[in-house]
């Protein structure tokens, strides 16, 4: 049993894709860059392109931070499921293999934060 | 105080009669069928008469204690409404610990109370049923003496209206509150071994004894007598908890594993639980007695470890989660300031930048962390504040499926490094904060996926303010969402300079000193 | 060795216990905190009734203690005469 309980009891999955009104989650981080305190949360379509996804609301946060203009992205790695993958920006996310709940990462070798600090 | 001894029976034999004295067992019904909720965990019980009663409290003894700390209590907090006790405080800035206090303490005491009120009636033993429902009982008046004391805040300062409101909607509180629902809804014995021992006995006195004294010390005297005022029951219900503790691995040599599994998970929560508390004790007391460090030292590695060396004998190993809270201690309250500045638009109370004292305090008692990791995240703030752009990170965070706090913790040996976990369970993916989170989901994966996770439920349309329509031209989702919460945008949030808290309190004051 | 602890608040009451702990417990330490007084003493203390007694000049019920108490470590033993604290059993 996978709940210790009086009685039969069946967890129901509180957040699959179906109650995002035709979206999914895609959470998203920017490694050593913690003047972001904790990587994003997205709701977005699955249809929309990779390079939409980072130039829209990823770009809308971490613009903020005097670093994100300095990103060489032919240098820039992205994991997902914490597995280094090289996302075609033009494809939509589904086509990327990115599902709901999927989790990306940034690292972007050199910029290691203000002051090279992980901020 | 002055109370008359009488000659009476002796205590141990008044314990006795008052207690086993009053129990039975039934004759028309099988125990089993009274106490239906002692089986399913696994717990072998034998003989419920091997239950040792630590205090030998009498219900009549009990009555008489806690109505003389009730009137010397709210002799305190009357005196202290009646004399404008509130602008004694060292600094406005203090207040706003006192609001996350109020949104998040009273409902995990009300918890609390409901939770032992059940194993009073639950628990097969009548020592363990009368500790029970004395604390029971404990836990209701702390949550009313919370309530009370903290109530007189509220008609000077902003962000005390809604708390019970917020309680159960606001997003950081989903932390506390769902850290008591997991209790509540675990059985009787993993309940009293998670609050009892876990919490309150290994955990407590972090909250109740270097930050009670810390109100104390930057001139509360409200928050100050509640505290100790509740924390003088605690010493009864910790003791309960070591005794639970005793009994259960006595009874039987099969509830070892059991135990000791309830004891990590539960150190682990208890210990993500407070990670708000590290942060009040080192940024939210303008003057501070000691840092979260150094009280997490003493507390839980010099009094906690004499605690698991006397359960050693049993064969009770310190959970495995001790070494990375140990390298958590030295970055906890600054990443946890960091996330409550920077998301300072969706909170009900005031933050700040540290004044450059107070930073060189904090790299006086981090120096292994403070001016390399942390400074120059603050000073790179204070920058854009200067500058007129003080920094609000808008976006909302990815939470721990388990403890569901956003995912600011750093591995243990890279503070610059976010810890990421995940397992997909049934298709779907789930994500922790860390190596012990996830191990309490995947042990009982169907309880944490109906995890109730603010930031997804505000994507689900479920936190917006009732009669907003999210397709109307227009629509603001995040006025909607604090609309929902009840906090009042650019007064009850946002940066303390400019506040009309910082404002009132500085008019107040002068009024104060002078005609 | 381990330390069992006692913390109280600062009161009049309490001002007493304390002398009376600390007459009784040779190797007790004590460690003042704002509003707050906690003492620690190795293995085992001992607090006696008619100690305390002694020092507020009246007749006081051990369980007197609970309206001052802060806190504790270690296993509790209570008679009328005596409330001990101890980690060896």
């Amino acid at each position: 049993m996978a709940v210790i309980a009086i009685g039969d009891f069946v967890g129901v999955a509180k957040d699959t894709v179906e109650h995002f009104h035709g979206n999914q989650l895609v959470y998203v981080g920017w490694d050593k860059h913690l003047m972001f305190y904790a990587p994003m949360c997205l709701c977005v379509p699955p249809a929309m392109r990779f390079r939409d996804l980072v130039a829209g609301p990823v770009a809308e946060v971490y613009a903020a931070h005097p670093q994100w203009a300095q990103i060489d992205w032919s240098r820039a790695v992205w994991l997902r499921s914490g597995e280094p993958f090289t996302p075609d920006p033009e494809r939509s996310l589904a086509e990327n293999g990115i599902g709901h709940k999927e989790s990306l990462r940034l690292r972007t070798p050199g910029l290691d934060g203000i002051g090279g600090s992980g901020t | 105080m002055d109370m008359k001894v009488k000659k009476k029976l002796a205590l141990k034999e008044k314990f006795a009669l008052m207690t086993r004295g009053l129990a039975w067992e039934t004759s028309y019904e099988p125990m089993e069928a009274v106490y239906p909720q002692m089986a399913y965990e696994g717990l072998r019980i034998h003989n419920w008469d091997a239950w040792e009663d630590p205090f030998r409290m009498t219900m009549d003894a009990y009555w008489k204690y806690q109505a003389e700390k009730e009137r010397k209590l709210y002799a305190i907090i009357d005196a202290f409404a009646q004399n404008n006790g509130h602008l004694g405080v060292t600094d406005a800035r203090y207040i706003n610990a006192l609001k996350i206090f109020l949104s998040a303490v009273p409902m995990l005491e009300y918890n609390a109370h409901r939770g032992f009120a059940r194993l009073g009636r639950e628990m097969r033993g009548v020592g363990p049923q009368i500790a029970c429902q004395m604390q029971a009982i404990d836990e209701l008046r702390h949550a009313q003496t919370q309530i009370h004391s903290l109530s007189n805040y509220n008609r000077f300062y902003n962000g005390f209206h809604d708390w019970k409101h917020m309680s159960d909607r606001v997003w950081y509180l989903s932390v506390p509150k769902s850290f008591f629902e997991d209790a509540c809804t675990c059985g009787p014995f993993e309940f009293i071994i998670a609050i009892s021992f876990s919490f309150e006995y290994v955990l407590t006195n972090l909250v109740f004894m270097p930050f009670i004294s810390g109100a104390a010390y930057n001139g509360d005297l409200g928050a100050m007598t509640f505290g100790f005022s509740a924390q003088s029951d605690e010493a009864r219900h910790m003791t309960l908890g070591l005794e639970v503790i005793k009994f259960m691995l006595e009874q039987d040599p099969a509830n070892l594993p059991i135990i000791q599994r309830w004891i990590d998970k539960w150190t682990w929560r208890g210990v993500r639980l407070l990670t708000i508390v590290a942060m009040l004790m080192d940024y939210m007391l303008p003057k501070r007695i000691m840092s979260w460090k150094e009280a997490w030292e003493l507390y839980f590695e010099e009094n906690g470890m004499a605690l698991f060396n006397d359960l050693a004998r049993y064969g009770i190993k310190l959970p495995d989660c001790t070494e990375l809270i140990r390298k958590e201690k030295d970055h906890l309250s600054h990443q946890a300031w960091n996330a409550f500045y920077t998301a300072g638009m969706m909170t009900n109370f005031h933050t700040w930048i540290p004044t450059p004292e107070e930073m060189d305090w904090l790299a006086s008692k981090y120096p292994d962390s403070f001016d390399q990791y942390y400074r120059p995240r603050f000073e790179h703030y204070r920058e854009l504040e200067k500058a007129g752009k003080r920094f609000y990170n808008t976006s909302l965070p990815q939470l721990c499926q388990v403890c569901q706090i956003p995912m600011l913790f750093t591995e243990g040996d890279d503070p610059t490094q976010i810890a990421y976990r995940q397992v997909t369970h049934q298709g779907d993916k789930y994500h922790f904060c860390s190596d012990y989170c996830r191990d309490i989901f995947t042990h009982e994966p169907d309880k944490y996926v109906e995890a109730w996770l603010p930031a997804h439920q505000i994507f689900m349309g479920n936190c917006f303010n009732p009669g907003d329509d999210p397709s109307a031209a227009g629509f603001d989702p995040k006025k909607s969402v604090l609309d929902y919460w009840h906090i009042a945008f650019g007064r009850d949030n946002m940066d303390f300079e400019g506040s009309e808290d910082q404002k009132n309190f500085a008019a107040w004051r002068d009024q104060a000193t002078r005609n | 060795m381990s330390k069992v602890f006692i913390a109280l608040q600062t009161n009049e009451a309490s001002r007493c216990i304390v002398q009376a702990i600390l007459a009784d417990n040779p190797d007790a330490i004590v460690n003042r905190q704002p509003a707050m007084i906690k003492i620690d003493v190795p293995d085992r203390m001992v607090i006696r009734r008619e100690t305390i007694e002694e020092e507020v000049g009246r007749p006081f019920d051990l369980q007197e203690i609970h309206v001052h108490l802060i806190s504790l470590s270690g296993h509790v033993d209570e008679s009328e005469d005596e409330f001990t604290l101890s980690w060896a059993r």
